[in-house]
C-alpha cells in the first residue's frame, strides 16, 4: 500500500508534476492504518455498535418480556435464547444488547457535554491569559481534589436516579481534564503568526477562539475524546452496579453484571456475557485511542 | 520547605469546605426529609421537631452549626441504624477499609513497579509485551466485573478460597478482594514505571554510570530506580482515590464491614446523613493523602521548587 504510493510519487516527481503534499490528517491515517491493534479494536467497536443498535429488532424476544417456559436456561440455539435467560425468562442476548445500548449512549452523550465545556473553559481560560486564566485554573484545581463519584452518588441519593441526570453528572466531572489539556495547548497556539495576523487584521476574540483556536486542538481532543468515552462507560456501569444508576426493566451492562454477579453460582451465563461485551468495549476503545495518540503526535513515541 | 508545606496546607482548605458546603446544600434543596410521613404531623410536634433539629432557624444558622459539628467530628445521627451516630459508624467500618486498602496499594506498588521496570530493562522484548497487554487487561476490566468473575473460579468452582466475608481480616478472606482491588492499580503502575525507566535508562548518567563499571544491579537501584519513580509517587494521589471509590464495590461484592459497605447501603436507604458524612471523611482522606504525596514529592524531586 504505502509503497505503491512511493512510486507513484516518484514517478510523478519524474514526470516532473508537483508532488501533491500530505496534511496532517492524512499522514495520522496512515500511521494510524498500520497500526493493528487499533485497527481490529476499531472494527470489532464497529461490530458492537451495529449488533447494539440494530440486534434487538432482529430478535422475537422483548428486553422487558419473560418467556414463561425458558426461565434461567443456559444459552441454546434450539430455544432461540443464545445467551440463555434469566432469572425471570428475559433473553439476555437481547438485554446485553440493550443494556449496551444505554451503556454507549451514556458514554458518547457525556462526553460530548464534557467536551463542549471543556472546550469552552479551557480555550477562554488559555487565550485570555493573565489574571482571568489564574483565577479559572485555581478553580479547576479546587474541583479537581474533590471525591466526585462520590458526589454523583450523593446527587442520584437525593434526587432520585434518572438518566439525564447521569449525563449531566458524569459530563461535569469529566471536563475538568478536558479543560487542563485545552488550555495549555491554547498557550502554545495563541502566540503563533496565524493568530497575530487575525489580531491585527482586528477580528474579535470570540471569532478567533471559534475560528482559529479550537478547529487546531482537534487533534488533542479527539485522542482525549476516545479515552474519555471508555471512562465515562466505566463510571456508568459502576453506579449502575451498585443500583443507583439505570433502573429496571431499562438495564445497562453495568446493571446486568451486577444481576449476573448475585445469580452467577446457578447461572454463570447471566454474569459472563455481560462482562464479556463490556471489557471488550473498554479495551477497543483504549486500544483506539493509544494508536490515535501515536498517529497524531508522532514524537511521543 | 516548611513554607512551602503551610501554603500547600492552605490550599487544601478551599477544597474541603466546598466538599462540605455542596453537601449541605445539596441535601437542603432535595426533594423529601427524613421526616416526611403520609400523615401530615399535629404543627405542635411539627414545631418541636424543628426545633430539637433547628430547622426553625435561619439557613445561614444551620450551615454555621452544620461546619461547627463537622470541625469537631460530628456528623450527626444515622437515620437508617438507629442508635448509632455516622461517627461511629464510620469509626467501626474506618479500620477494615484502611486494612484492605493499605494491602491492596501495597501490593500494586510491589507488583507495578517490579513489572514496569523488568518490562523497561526488556523493550520490545516478548515479556514487554505480554507486560503491557496485561496492564491494557487490568485497564480495560473494571474490578466489579474481575471480582465476580474471581469468585466464580476461585470460590464457587475450585474452593480454593472463601466466597466473601471477612473474618476479621483473616489471609484465605483477604486474597480475593485485595488482588481485585490492587488489579487496575497494579496496571497503571507498571505502565508508568515502565515509561518513566524507559526514558531514565537512556539518560547520560545512567550511561556514565555503566561506564564507569558498575554492576548492572547498582546502576538499577542505586541510579535508575529513584528518578523512575517519581511519576509513581505523583500517581499515589489519584491511586488513592480509585483505591477508595473501588473499596466500595469491592466491599459490596465480598460482604466486607467496611465503610464502603455502609455507605451503599446508606446510598440505597436514601440515609442523608450517612452518605454525607461519608463523602465528607473521603474527601478528607483524598486531600490528606494528596498533601502527604505533595511533600514527599519535593522532598524526593530537589528539582521541585518551593
Amino acid at each position: 500500500m504505502v509503497d505503491r504510493e512511493k512510486t507513484a510519487g516518484l514517478m510523478q516527481a519524474a514526470a516532473g508534476e508537483e508532488i501533491e503534499g500530505r496534511s496532517l490528517w492524512q499522514d495520522a491515517w496512515l500511521r494510524l492504518k498500520r497500526n493493528r491493534a487499533a485497527m481490529v479494536s476499531a472494527m470489532i467497536l464497529g461490530v458492537i455498535t451495529l449488533l447494539v443498535i440494530f440486534a434487538p429488532f432482529l430478535s422475537p424476544y422483548e428486553y422487558d418480556g419473560a418467556d414463561w417456559d425458558n426461565i434461567s436456561i443456559p444459552p441454546s440455539i434450539e430455544t432461540g435464547h443464545i445467551f440463555g435467560t434469566d432469572m425471570v425468562g428475559r433473553d439476555l442476548f437481547v438485554r446485553t444488547l440493550y443494556g449496551g445500548r444505554v451503556s454507549l449512549m451514556v458514554g458518547v452523550v457525556a462526553t460530548l457535554v464534557s467536551l463542549l465545556i471543556g472546550i469552552t473553559y479551557g480555550a477562554i481560560a488559555g487565550y485570555l491569559g493573565g489574571r482571568v486564566d489564574n483565577i479559572m485554573m485555581r478553580i479547576v484545581d479546587i474541583l479537581y481534589a474533590m471525591p466526585f463519584m462520590f458526589f454523583v452518588i450523593l446527587l442520584m441519593v437525593l434526587f432520585g436516579r434518572n438518566i439525564v441526570l447521569i449525563f449531566v453528572a458524569i459530563g461535569a466531572i469529566n471536563w475538568l481534564d478536558m479543560a487542563r489539556i485545552v488550555r495549555g495547548q491554547t498557550l502554545s497556539l495563541k502566540h503563533k503568526e496565524f493568530i497575530e495576523a487575525a489580531e491585527a487584521c482586528g477580528v474579535g476574540t470570540l471569532t478567533i477562539i471559534r475560528r482559529h483556536i479550537v478547529p487546531n486542538l482537534l487533534g488533542v481532543v479527539v485522542v482525549y475524546v476516545t479515552l474519555t468515552i471508555p471512562q465515562v462507560i466505566l463510571v456508568e456501569s459502576f453506579l449502575s452496579f451498585l443500583g443507583l444508576g439505570v433502573q429496571e426493566p431499562a438495564t445497562s451492562w453495568g446493571a446486568l453484571v451486577n444481576e449476573g454477579a448475585a445469580d452467577m453460582e446457578v447461572a454463570p451465563w447471566s454474569l459472563i456475557f455481560p462482562a464479556l461485551f463490556l471489557a471488550t468495549t473498554l479495551f477497543c476503545f483504549n486500544f483506539i485511542g493509544d494508536g490515535l495518540r501515536d498517529a497524531l503526535d508522532p514524537k511521543d513515541r | 520547605m516548611l513554607a512551602y508545606a503551610f501554603r500547600r496546607f492552605l490550599g487544601a482548605w478551599p477544597t474541603l469546605l466546598l466538599i462540605i458546603t455542596l453537601a449541605f446544600f445539596l441535601i437542603r434543596v432535595a426533594p423529601g426529609g427524613p421526616f416526611d410521613t403520609d400523615k401530615m404531623l399535629p404543627p405542635e410536634v411539627q414545631a418541636n421537631l424543628d426545633k430539637k433539629y433547628h430547622l426553625d432557624e435561619p439557613l445561614w444558622m444551620q450551615y454555621g452549626r452544620y461546619l461547627w459539628d463537622v470541625a469537631h467530628g460530628d456528623f450527626g445521627p444515622s437515620f437508617q441504624y438507629k442508635d448509632y451516630s455516622v461517627t461511629e459508624l464510620i469509626g467501626a467500618g474506618f479500620p477494615v477499609s484502611l486494612r484492605l486498602g493499605l494491602s491492596a496499594i501495597a501490593l500494586a506498588l510491589v507488583v507495578g513497579v517490579t513489572f514496569g521496570t523488568l518490562a523497561a530493562l526488556r523493550q520490545n522484548s516478548r515479556l514487554d509485551y505480554t507486560v503491557m497487554a496485561l496492564s491494557m487487561t487490568g485497564i480495560s476490566i473494571p474490578n466489579f466485573v474481575m471480582a465476580p468473575l474471581m469468585l466464580l473460579v476461585f470460590a464457587v468452582y475450585l474452593h480454593w478460597l472463601p466466597a466473601g466475608g471477612w473474618n476479621d481480616g483473616a489471609l484465605p478472606n483477604m486474597i480475593l478482594p485485595v488482588i481485585a482491588l490492587a488489579l487496575p492499580q497494579i496496571a497503571y503502575i507498571s505502565r508508568l514505571t515502565r515509561g518513566s525507566m524507559i526514558e531514565v535508562l537512556r539518560s547520560n548518567y545512567i550511561r556514565t554510570a555503566r561506564a564507569k563499571g558498575l554492576p548492572e544491579r547498582v546502576v538499577l537501584m542505586r541510579h535508575a530506580l529513584k528518578p523512575g519513580l517519581l511519576p509513581v509517587v505523583s500517581y499515589l494521589g489519584p491511586a488513592t482515590a480509585g483505591i477508595i471509590t473501588g473499596s466500595v464495590v469491592i466491599e459490596q461484592i465480598f460482604g466486607i464491614p467496611g465503610i464502603g459497605r455502609y455507605f451503599v447501603q446508606g446510598a440505597l436507604n436514601r440515609d442523608y446523613t450517612l452518605v454525607m458524612g461519608v463523602v465528607i471523611f473521603y474527601g478528607v482522606l483524598i486531600i490528606v493523602f494528596n498533601f502527604i504525596v505533595d511533600l514527599v514529592y519535593g522532598l524526593l524531586d530537589p528539582r521541585v521548587r518551593y
